[in-house]
């Protein structure tokens, strides 16, 4: 596979070498992810088989360096023409200048509007577009059903609201004395979108104003949500945080360890699960509170253009042909079977073969109900909810006065980005 | 090349200007080098602190001493320079007592010295983000050894009956008030081998003569640490002394990979300056204000380090 790749890129050099220079480069960035760069490579051959006068060149970096390296590149005139980046960057990314907006003229925006899901719409900035998803994330619970048999559950009937959730985490736990052996939920990972997206929400109150200009969970149900999410620790003890050190202990003490017994965790784990869990495993929607009230994260990483791709109008054209290319329904099908994200089309998430897979049935319906929360510094907000969950766990302060104190520090964060 | 020029007394200038040309010239190469890639841009990350950032030079704005008057009233840069401060304080004391402390011990060692001094040493050369982590496994709450041993003794002691004598589990890296301190143990750590084997060399450098001459006058053995070791390894422990209190003002390795998940953290009792430019600069794409945060550090430690070396060097006898 490779060799291919690399050959018709040699070759697409030399044609172009030969025949002069009507032929564009393309350098396209992303994070290091196995099956992200497969699937990449794959649609980089396809798409410079099919269009001779454009060579593609994908070049990618680890993630705890990524935006360092974008930095550094594209103040220096160099690095990427398309990159990619998380929907939650794009607010610094633009301010800073790391991307622009997408050519209207080659991607209009009746034609974003109609083909993507709604969510793609909630990273619109003054009007402009400035990035697309070839596939999205949503939020649910995965479970271990062996575990749950040996704890005398119901393999079948996963929790469904959080007071079911709460009854078979305490069934999963194994505590010795103040410590634990094997805890029921693994703390972690995307418990603050969960405290600050999904239960908020769930509750009745969304977190932000629909302008994003003004911070709600402070006001509205956030005490209650961070409440609920403390006493899991706090009172119920049904695990603790950083149970397995690391971003992604949570997920690994779920598929290797096998000492947590349910996580909740975005479609873009599927592919980790299932390489890696030796167990009988299931996926459900989340939980809800007992009125139904249903809602979900969801978010994604988009392919947008930098101030390089607008070196001139060829090779704007060129980045904008690509960003289509790998958005086309076909493309989305190649990234589901070889990343496992799910499609950010609508007419593909409506596809029953999708809608009713014993694995990704659950991500497409959270999906329908999901909320990408619009960020305009994506680190400080998220440092804002893990410090206000911090002072409830670890220095006893009630819940009601750390959300407050988390609404001024993110409200200080909108009105700062208004302000520059 | 001495010998040579004086047999060519063909040349006008001096040997001494000749050599002394020629040492500029060597020096020249080096100092070019360090021009273009520390004080050169040194200097612009000064101006990249007066504007905000974009990439486009053009579109940054000028806007002054904004960025440090926000650093002064910034919680978290206040939290960051204590930390860092504190994380001084406790390192370099440390670190410098330690390795002296066992550099002494070694030297009275006969047998096997090279063996310690490798065990010693064998940390500092380790990565710090392999430290880092295996740290992170040894003290973290469920499974990590400090707390197994805890347990293990609160089992036994209300075995024998003397359950007042139990520890109870620390959360090392999670208590708000005990966080620093743990990274700041892997620091002192990681940096005993380095100060034992300057010591060491520093020990051996002092002529056993003095030590002869001392005890035929009647010196104890406090007394001669204190008189001969002490005053002759002043230059060694200047040296030590302004090493390590850069390295802890640059604090950045062992605190990024001992709590990955929330950098800096908890509630900031951890953040360093260094990782706290690093976050606004990369993490929210604020140079202008990382740049701003990179020179009051770059005074800090300026400062630091000329009092120190004004407070040590002045002692210094030969």
């Amino acid at each position: 596979m490779k060799h291919s790749v690399r050959l018709v890129i040699a070759l697409s050099l030399l044609l172009g070498l030969s025949f002069g220079a009507a032929q564009v480069q393309l350098t396209y960035w992303q994070y290091e992810f196995n099956t992200r760069i497969e699937a990449m490579n794959q649609l980089i051959e396809q798409f410079n088989a099919e269009n001779p006068d454009i060579v593609v060149v994908q070049e990618t970096f680890p993630f705890d360096s990524y935006q360092q390296q974008v930095a550094s590149a594209i103040s220096a005139g160099q690095g990427p023409d398309v990159v990619q980046l998380f929907y939650g960057y794009v607010s610094a990314w633009q301010r800073a200048g790391y991307v622009e907006p997408l050519p209207q003229e080659h991607l209009s925006h009746e034609w974003i509007e109609s083909y993507f899901i709604p969510m793609v719409e909630s990273v619109k900035i003054d009007g402009e577009y400035y990035g697309l998803p070839t596939a999205v994330r949503s939020l649910a619970l995965f479970y271990n059903k062996d575990m749950f048999r040996e704890a005398g559950l119901d393999p079948e009937s996963p929790p469904a609201t959080w007071t079911e959730f709460v009854e078979a985490a305490k069934a999963l736990t194994v505590a010795r004395g103040p410590l634990f052996e094997r805890i029921g939920y693994g703390f972690g990972g995307q418990d603050h979108h969960l405290i600050r997206t999904v239960l908020t929400n769930q509750l009745g109150t969304p977190p932000y104003s629909a302008d994003n200009r003004e911070v709600l969970y402070g006001a509205g149900t956030g005490e209650e949500a961070l409440r609920v999410w403390s006493d899991w620790q706090l009172e119920d003890r049904i695990g603790v945080l950083e149970f397995i050190p690391g971003t992604s202990g949570y997920r690994e003490g779920f598929i290797t360890q096998e000492n947590i017994g349910m996580i909740i965790d975005g479609s873009f784990a599927i592919g980790q699960v299932q390489n890696g869990a030796q167990f009988d495993w299931g996926v459900a929607e989340l939980p809800t509170f007992d009125d139904g009230v249903q809602a979900n994260y969801g978010s994604f990483w988009m392919n947008g253009v930098t101030p390089n791709a607008y070196s001139s109008p060829e090779k704007l054209e060129a980045a904008a042909r690509f960003i289509e290319f790998v958005t086309t329904e076909a493309a989305m099908q190649l990234w589901l079977d070889v990343v496992g994200e799910l499609p950010a089309a609508r007419t593909m998430i409506e596809d029953p073969e999708l809608t009713s897979d014993p694995v990704y049935g659950a991500f497409i319906a959270g999906l329908a109900y999901a909320e990408a929360t619009q960020f305009v510094d994506e680190l400080a907000q998220r440092n804002v909810m893990l410090d206000a969950y911090n002072r409830v766990l670890l220095e006893g302060m009630d819940p009601a006065e750390s959300i407050a104190i988390a609404a001024a520090e993110d409200q200080a964060l909108l009105d700062q980005f208004a302000a520059e | 090349m001495s010998f040579e020029s004086q047999t060519t007394p063909r040349s006008r200038i001096s040997l001494s200007q000749r050599e002394a040309i020629w040492a500029y010239l060597f020096l020249l190469v080096p100092l070019i080098f360090f021009a273009t890639i520390r004080f050169w841009p040194a200097i612009q990350s000064f101006r990249l602190s007066l504007f905000t950032w974009h990439v486009d030079p053009a579109r940054r704005l000028f806007i002054g001493s904004q960025y440090y008057e926000e650093l002064l009233s910034n919680p978290v840069f206040i939290q960051a320079l204590k930390n860092t401060l504190l994380y001084t304080v406790v390192t370099v004391p440390a670190s410098i007592g330690l390795g002296l402390g066992i550099a002494l011990m070694l030297q009275a060692v006969r047998h096997a010295r090279g063996w310690y001094r490798a065990i010693y040493f064998a940390p500092f050369i380790t990565p710090a983000v392999a430290v880092a982590w295996v740290w992170g496994w040894m003290y973290n709450e469920n499974f990590g050894i400090f707390n197994r041993v805890i347990v293990e003794w609160w089992v036994f002691v209300e075995r024998i009956g003397l359950p007042w004598l139990a520890i109870e589990p620390q959360r090392f890296l999670r208590n708000p008030e005990m966080a620093l301190y743990s990274v700041a143990a892997v620091v002192i750590w990681q940096q005993l081998g380095f100060q034992v084997v300057i010591f060491l060399a520093g020990l051996q450098g002092i002529p056993r003569i003095y030590y002869e001459a001392a005890r035929i006058d009647g010196a104890n053995p406090w007394q001669l640490f204190r008189h001969v070791t002490i005053p002759l390894l002043n230059p060694v422990l200047v040296f030590a002394v302004v090493i390590t209190t850069i390295n802890a003002l640059q604090l950045f390795d062992q605190i990024v990979n001992i709590n990955f998940t929330n950098q800096g953290g908890p509630l900031n009792r951890t953040l360093s300056l260094a990782l706290y430019m690093y976050q606004e600069a990369f993490g929210r794409a604020r140079l202008g204000y990382a740049a701003a945060v990179t020179v009051v550090l770059f005074v800090i430690i300026l400062v630091i380090t000329l009092i120190q070396l004004r407070l040590t060097q002045r002692r210094v006898e030969y």
